[in-house]
């Protein structure tokens, strides 16, 4: 059975305790299973990114084995707020083939 | 030792070792892993070809020609911090690096950015650090001084 964003969404937020989960399928503009995750957690505090997406890894570890791409964004809530404030979307936040200077 | 040696010299004789690009990438190396032919031994080998150079990278294509989008992401950050010289792996060319990269590093996706033979991150974490502004610091700590520490000395 194909791995579903609710599934990835459900796991997120009981395994990381996430207090926000974006999961966007990206399969359509790809040939296979493809996925785009934000995750807020208080987890992911005094953590460094590659510790955070380790995390995120591991609790996905078994799903990523029929995912072929993956993209994540790991937030701190207090991150989180702030970006809020800005009404930034999970879109908007990775365009990795474009590079802004900020 | 000798059989060691003896089994990587019939390995690279038999072609399937060793290939290099072509000399318009002249400056960025690439090669295939599969100097000895057994998985335990691959794993050994990501031990020293990501030590080889500053930066290596395991990628989808090649430098010139990336196939994947999160591979180019990774090619054009590089490129617009100035990092010429590394050396990169085409996972396409070669199923068992690709499968053994991520065991070796203990991450499901490719591409890979490995800095002194430290594991950096994916696409998303090189992105992220180039948006930040840590990229430049990481490659000042390899001695690499990144092209948009002139650009923005030439845009003051």
């Amino acid at each position: 059975m194909a791995v579903s964003a609710d599934h990835i969404r459900e796991k997120l937020i009981k395994e990381l305790e996430a207090v926000h989960v974006d999961v966007e399928d990206t399969s359509p503009e790809r040939c296979a299973a493809s996925f785009k995750v934000l995750v807020v957690s208080a987890q992911f505090e005094g953590k460094s990114l590659l510790q955070r997406h380790r995390m995120v890894n591991m609790c996905l570890a078994e799903e990523l084995k029929a995912i072929h791409a993956f993209e994540q964004k790991t937030l701190t809530p207090e991150h989180w707020d702030k970006m809020k404030q800005q009404d930034i979307h999970i879109s908007d936040m990775q365009p990795y083939f474009v590079f802004r200077n900020q | 030792m000798n059989s060691l040696i003896r089994s990587t010299a019939r390995c690279i004789r038999s072609g399937a070792a060793v290939s290099f690009l072509r000399p318009a990438d002249g400056l960025v190396r690439a090669a295939s892993a599969r100097f000895l032919c057994a998985a335990a031994d691959l794993q050994k080998d990501l031990g020293e070809m990501v030590k080889k150079d500053k930066v290596v990278v395991f990628i989808k294509g090649t430098p010139a020609q990336p196939m994947c989008g999160f591979s180019n992401a990774v090619v054009q950050i590089l490129r617009m911090h100035g990092v010429d010289q590394y050396s990169s792996y085409n996972v396409l060319e070669d199923q068992e690096l690709r499968e053994g990269v991520k065991v070796f590093s203990n991450w499901p996706t490719i591409p890979q950015v490995y800095f002194n033979g430290e594991f950096v991150g994916g696409c998303d974490i090189l992105l992220q650090m180039h948006q930040n502004g840590d990229l430049v610091d990481e490659l000042k700590k390899l001695g690499i001084r990144s092209a948009l520490l002139d650009a923005e000395k030439e845009s003051k």
